[in-house]
């Protein structure tokens, strides 16, 4: 190493396993949140396990401001995690389940508790700290386990999809305290989950994994607009499209061409939101458009107020329409239709 | 289940003994036909009609007429082709509970007058009881007696670990009564469920000495070494045999009971250290 | 029974109320009928046992010192034994649950060896490996002075090795039930594996481990042929009541069937109390 020793996570995570192999590179800075974002089996829990030291790394490194942690068993480790169903042991109260850490870091029985009963004052959890976990509601035991989590004053906090325990409601409150205690955590925090809105609302960074490897690292503002695999477009909602570029046209490797307004060159990527899309039942006459494709409607779905018309064709692609369009359109699995997409509204960017 | 491993080892041991036994019996047999003209007239007089034997009998008998009585049912089975003969060796106590209790047996061989009387309490018996054969008590030590034991006194040693049977079986009762009568008191290291379990501590080296039958440390071989004493001359034991009131097969179990009596029987039971009653 | 009693009668004053949760639903034939047998067939003895007890010479036995002394023994040496299998018998279950080895089944089916053998048998190798003159017991004896055979220590040494496979093969379905991951929380936490064992798992498998040592005990109390063969039978040292009842059996089977109904009350008591206890939570 030439460079000065840097602080914050420095790892290239190897596992190999017969079925499934883990090759991830994952850097960050001290107070960074970043977020693994993946299909389930890409890696991501597996990934979080190598860091935490509960599985061992086949090879490559591990490095937390600057000192080497493969090699060094879980519990020496400098590392806080949240699991996904939190366990919390449950024959202890909330309040010994968060002076569990302290008291292995060697603090007195009393010195623990104290420290314990701070940190679920923090959390707003003063009151259940007498509780034990099964009268806890999953909010506050997600409170709790990251309560217990932080007592360590761990240099790296893990977290393993964080809200997928919690229903659609408590989801919200428990996103947005999370959101506060992360920005507040002065350590790297690495968060696993494979909801997008978690991943873009709680981390500085997201890094998209898929079979085992980094697919696209970035912004989550950078990813949404520009989406690197299937994956990710349909994660954010996106039509997405590879081909190669002339000038304002974007001709795909298997089917039609896209014009966009972009003016590229070489292979590129094409995205579009399926609320651009419009359809017609016959072909409209008089058309600009030169996005025009015939189309057969394979699936319909509701989305709130409006229906994803999955679509089959000279172009594969997805389509929001309100559900008083679709009714007028008479959709229906297995109806041909015509779809159209205005060059304004696609967004083409080098592959 | 120990009692039955050990006793295989013995079996063996026994089974080369009783070939020479039988070997002298059958040339004893054949030159004294007194005595098998004798077994002979019994059963010819109990059972009127019946010159040819056939059938099973099932025998209860003490577990330490084992060795004896297989020998015996071999020699039977051969004299009366067509007869088979079946044991059931266990505790005195326990075969008599289970004879009170409706078992199917047509003989019983005790260890004791006193379990014997068990069953004619009950009018279980056909015949009344008669001895057979007596066991006398004897000092069962290690091998080449290296505590120097001579004589029932000298079990009361502290430093020796004896064993003796619990008073409750015939073993233990006769044991006691020898030391009621030299008006010794020994505390030994355990009261044993039986006298082969008693044995079974000196051939395992547990204990020093056991007080057993003759007839075990005759069976146990160079296991143990037997010193008799002379105090054992006030517990000997009698071994009664009765015909059962309910037996299924009375002739052929008559016919058993003689050879156990016979002269012939009796050779076999002091190869395996019984005393003549 | 009384609960199902009382959930039928709420159920019968609430008919057809919105707060009636609970629909009695018909106990299938297949399986009530093997069970009342089952039922029967492992209480008819007990009852016949009650029924032909000697209830007049009961008050005279129970107030004879060998009887006391045999059942103050088995109760001592049970809860030793129980002990003894506690402290050696968990972690073995641990290491067949949560560790890798070669031949961990192997281990696992020579551990149950002792609940297939004849407990005379177990008592006989007892004897060959503990006694003065086995394998290691002569090594006891000549280093420590220690022999085993025909001391109440060695009641437990007999009554341990028959007991505690029940022990480990309970405590370890338990830990094989029980989720591991809350183990690894707690090294993540900074606990050593011993402290996640000590301070996590083991109050996890607390009711697990409490049946086991119920069923250990109850094992060793009742335990007849080990004892008797390894440690003898003395009155006040090695006698218990298994023993006693055994040996009253040979000539007063009265006083057999009355001690029998000592043992029977006491560890019917003592297996009640335990489970009103340690498994009111489970």
């Amino acid at each position: 190493m030439t460079d000065p020793i840097p602080d914050g996570l420095d790892a290239h995570l190897v596992v190999a396993r017969p079925a499934f192999h883990l090759d991830l590179t994952l850097t960050a800075a001290p107070g960074e949140v970043v977020a693994l974002l993946g299909p389930n089996g890409a890696g991501k829990t597996t990934a979080l396990r190598a860091l935490a030291g509960l599985t061992p790394l086949t090879s490559g490194r591990l490095r937390l401001d600057g000192e080497e942690l493969d090699g060094t068993p879980p519990e020496s480790r400098p590392v806080g995690v949240v699991f996904q169903d939190y366990l919390l042991f449950p024959h202890l109260t909330a309040l010994d389940n968060v002076a569990f850490g302290p008291r292995c870091h060697g603090a007195t029985k009393a010195e623990s508790r104290a420290q314990a009963a701070k940190w679920l004052d923090r959390m707003g959890l003063a009151e259940h700290a007498g509780a034990k976990p099964r009268r806890l509601s999953g909010g506050q035991a997600q409170r709790v386990a990251l309560a217990r989590a932080l007592a360590t004053r761990p240099r790296l906090l893990l977290l393993d999809e964080p809200l997928a325990a919690l229903d659609a409601r408590t989801r919200l409150d428990v996103r947005s305290q999370l959101r506060r205690h992360l920005a507040e955590f002065e350590a790297v925090a690495i968060l696993v989950t494979h909801d997008p809105l978690d991943a873009m609302v709680l981390a500085d960074r997201l890094v998209v994994i898929e079979q085992g490897r980094v697919v696209q690292e970035g912004t989550p503002a950078d990813i949404a607009r520009h989406p690197r695999t299937d994956y990710i477009a349909h994660l954010v909602g996106l039509n997405l499209y590879r081909g190669r570029a002339e000038g304002h046209t974007v001709k795909l490797e298997a089917g039609p061409s896209i014009s966009t307004t972009e003016d590229l060159t070489g292979d590129a990527f094409v995205a579009f939101p399926p609320s651009a899309v419009t359809l017609f039942r016959d072909r409209p006459t008089g058309a600009s458009a030169r996005n025009l494709w015939r189309c057969e409607v394979a699936g319909l779905e509701t989305h709130g107020d409006q229906i994803r018309a999955d679509l089959t064709g000279e172009l594969p692609l997805a389509a929001d329409l309100t559900t008083v369009a679709a009714a007028e359109l008479d959709l229906h699995p297995g109806v041909a239709v015509w779809a159209t997409v205005k060059a304004t509204q696609t967004h083409a960017y080098p592959a | 289940m120990t009692r039955s491993v050990r006793r295989t080892r013995r079996t063996l041991q026994m089974a080369g003994a009783s070939v020479a036994a039988l070997l002298a019996l059958s040339a004893c047999s054949s030159s004294s036909s007194d005595d098998n003209s004798s077994a002979k007239t019994k059963s010819d007089t109990s059972s009127s009609a019946s010159p040819k034997l056939s059938g099973s009998i099932t025998v209860f008998a003490a577990a330490s007429l084992k060795e004896s009585f297989t020998t015996l049912k071999a020699d039977f089975e051969k004299a009366h082709p067509g007869t088979t003969v079946t044991f059931s060796f266990g505790g005195s106590d326990t075969l008599a509970a289970q004879i009170t209790s409706g078992a199917p047996a047509d003989v019983f061989a005790a260890a004791s007058a006193k379990t014997m009387a068990l069953v004619t309490a009950k009018n279980d018996t056909d015949t009344t009881p008669a001895t057979f054969v007596r066991n006398q008590l004897e000092i069962a030590t290690l091998p080449g007696n290296p505590d120097k034991i001579s004589s029932l006194k000298d079990l009361t040693k502290p430093s020796l670990k004896v064993v003796l049977c619990d008073k409750t079986v015939p073993c233990g009762a006769a044991a006691q009564k020898a030391l009621d009568a030299s008006k010794l008191k020994l505390t030994p290291a355990s009261y044993e469920e039986d006298v082969k379990s008693a044995l079974n501590k000196v051939v395992l080296k547990e204990a020093d000495a056991a007080v057993v039958y003759k007839t075990d440390v005759k069976a146990a071989g160079s296991k143990v070494e037997g010193v008799e004493f002379p105090e054992s001359a006030n517990a000997i034991n009698d071994y009664p045999i009765a015909l059962l009131k309910n037996a299924p097969n009375p002739t052929v179990a008559k016919a058993f009971i003689a050879l156990v009596q016979s002269a012939e029987g009796q050779q076999v039971l002091n190869e395996a250290g019984f005393l003549k009653p | 029974m009384t609960k199902a009693d009382e959930s039928g009668a709420v159920a019968g004053t609430l008919r057809g109320g919105p707060r009636r949760r609970r629909v009695r639903t018909a106990v299938p034939l297949p399986l009530l009928l093997p069970g009342a047998v089952a039922l029967a067939f492992l209480l008819l003895p007990l009852l016949a046992l009650l029924l032909r007890a000697p209830w007049s010479s009961l008050p005279s036995l129970l107030t004879s010192t060998e009887v006391w002394q045999a059942l103050q023994l088995s109760l001592l040496s049970a809860t030793a034994a129980t002990a003894v299998s506690l402290v050696l018998g968990v972690p073995l279950a641990w290491l067949l649950a949560r560790t890798e080895f070669p031949g961990r089944g192997l281990v696992r089916a020579l551990v149950t060896l002792p609940l297939v053998l004849p407990p005379v048998v177990g008592g006989v190798a007892l004897l060959l490996a503990l006694g003065r003159n086995g394998v290691v017991g002569q090594w006891l004896d000549s280093w420590f002075g220690i022999t085993l055979p025909f001391t109440t220590a060695g009641v437990v040494v007999a009554e341990s090795f028959v007991a505690m496979p029940f022990l480990v093969i309970s405590v370890e379905g338990t830990l094989r039930a029980a989720d591991p991951r809350y183990e690894e929380a707690a090294t993540t936490l900074g606990a050593s594996r011993f402290t996640a064992f000590r301070r996590v798992t083991l109050p996890l498998i607390a009711p697990g481990i409490a049946a086991g040592a119920v069923l250990a005990w109850a094992r060793a109390l009742g335990e007849f042929g080990a004892t008797i063969t390894f440690a003898g039978n003395f009155p006040g040292r090695t006698q218990t009541m298994p023993l006693a009842v055994y040996l009253a059996l040979q000539n007063d089977p009265e006083a057999a069937i009355a001690l029998s109904l000592v043992l029977l009350t006491v560890s019917i008591a003592v297996l009640a109390g335990l489970r009103d206890r340690w498994m009111a939570g489970a």
